[in-house]
């Protein structure tokens, strides 16, 4: 039985787990990828006090050293179940079972994916979510950007240095982004925008070759690229917990800046609540408010 | 085992050619989830013989990484007997891993 489990070593999870094991409590970190959460694949992280500059390995790395270095425990499972059973928590992953006398879920958000029939299994074989990620693979050909957010439109600025041609693909007339961003877009010349459009199909053998884009006026037609860049935003991951939390509609988990769910004993910390504002510095925040509850609810028995 | 540094040269030799299973990790120096997985294919080189890890970094060899349909990275493939049998995009905790080189 630990005192406290985490769910998620994203940068929350981990500073709930310093601040926990600081108060001496025994502290399980479960984490369904890899440490760090969405900034690993950050180059420049320019907004955290302190740090002027800083990767987001580099920062995920130090965080996640702090944290172990104070005891705190890491196991590599996602976690697909919670039950509460009152004074502790059972905890399943698709192999073991953990027992917590406190929970806190730190799950953070994930791409939002366009929900089309083979997209898993293209991911990594011309379908992307990371631009500056994968960017690398597609010098000189020919790519795709869908979504008309500031994401997309940095990414398709990102890929029009490296590809030969950059079709952005958006549903509505006009970006969301920055207008200075949409500027410097109209001022590329290779990039070509689809307005009023959606990729509705994703052809591919082996890999992704080309994809159907349907227009709001019912045309069809088939653009021949090499890469497709999602950008679409992100949706909170709290899918797994949704009978025992309460969420939102959007599917974050309801709770204000005290960190507490509606089961006692149960936090959230960081991209996964309702809030305002979603960068790490809140996180962090509140990975320190939602284990210093989960002490507390410890300490009063 | 140490980890052998995949080339275009070599590939043939040490993966297609080879007894033993291979993993073969595609990387590059400025993905943060490869510095994360280094380690465990590191560890994995060490700690068993059952087969045998490569490391391509896809900025030396973007040729090996188009022939392999790389696009994503880190990627985990595994070979044997010449033929991939199992793929994965994005780091991986070590038993996922041993469970990928099992199949
Ligand atoms: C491209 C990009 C650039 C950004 N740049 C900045 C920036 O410059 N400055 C800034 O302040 N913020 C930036 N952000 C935002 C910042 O990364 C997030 O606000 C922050 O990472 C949120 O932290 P978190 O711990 O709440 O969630 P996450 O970072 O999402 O971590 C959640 C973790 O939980 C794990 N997990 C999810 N479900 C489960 C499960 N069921 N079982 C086990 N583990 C699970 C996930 O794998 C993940 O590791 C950026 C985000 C992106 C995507």
């Amino acid at each position: 039985m630990y005192d406290i489990l985490i769910v998620g070593a994203g940068p929350a999870g981990m500073t709930a787990a310093i601040y926990a094991r600081r108060a001496s409590k025994s502290v399980l970190v479960l984490e369904a990828k890899t440490y760090g959460g969405q900034i690993v694949n950050t180059p420049d992280i320019e907004n955290y006090p302190v740090a002027a500059h800083i990767s987001g390995f580099d920062f995920a790395t130090k965080v996640y050293e702090q944290a172990a270095a104070l005891g705190a425990e890491f196991k590599f499972e996602k976690v697909t179940d919670i039950a509460d059973n009152g004074d502790y928590k059972t905890v399943t992953t698709p192999k073991h079972t953990y027992e917590a006398k406190t929970v806190i879920l730190a799950t953070g958000s994930e791409n939002r994916k366009l929900g089309l029939p083979d997209e898993d299994k293209l991911t990594g074989r011309g379908v992307s979510y990371c631009a500056t990620c994968d960017g690398a693979f597609y010098r000189k050909k020919v790519v795709a950007v869908v979504g008309g957010g500031n994401t997309a439109l940095e990414d398709a600025l990102y890929l029009a240095d490296l590809a030969e041609k950059v079709y952005i693909i958006h549903r509505r007339d006009a970006f969301r982004g920055e207008e200075a961003n949409a500027a410097r877009i109209a001022a590329k010349e290779n990039i070509e925008v689809l307005w009023n459009s959606q990729v509705t199909k994703l052809i591919a053998e082996k890999k992704l070759s080309a994809i159907e884009v349907t227009n709001k006026d019912g045309s069809v037609q088939t653009l021949e690229i090499n890469g497709l860049f999602v950008a679409v935003g992100r949706i909170p991951e709290n899918q797994n917990f949704a009978k025992l939390i309460e969420l939102d509609d959007a599917g974050y988990v309801k709770a204000g800046e005290n960190c507490l769910t509606n089961v006692p004993g149960i936090f959230v910390a960081g991209d996964n609540r309702v809030k305002e504002v979603r960068q790490l510095v809140t996180a962090t925040g509140d990975g320190a408010v939602a284990a210093t509850a989960a002490i507390r609810y410890l300490n009063e028995g | 085992m140490n980890v052998i540094i995949g080339t275009q040269e070599n590939f043939e030799q040490e993966v297609l050619k080879s007894d033993k299973p291979v993993l073969v990790d595609f990387n590059a120096d400025w993905c943060g989830p490869c510095k994360m997985l280094s380690p465990i294919v590191h560890q994995l080189a060490e700690e068993q013989n059952k087969f045998k890890v490569v490391s391509v970094n896809i900025d030396d060899q973007d040729l090996l990484a188009e022939d392999y349909d790389v696009s994503s990275i880190p990627c985990l493939v595994a070979f044997r007997n010449g033929k991939e049998f199992a793929r994965e995009v994005g780091f991986r905790p070590k038993d996922d891993i041993l469970e990928m080189m099992e199949g």
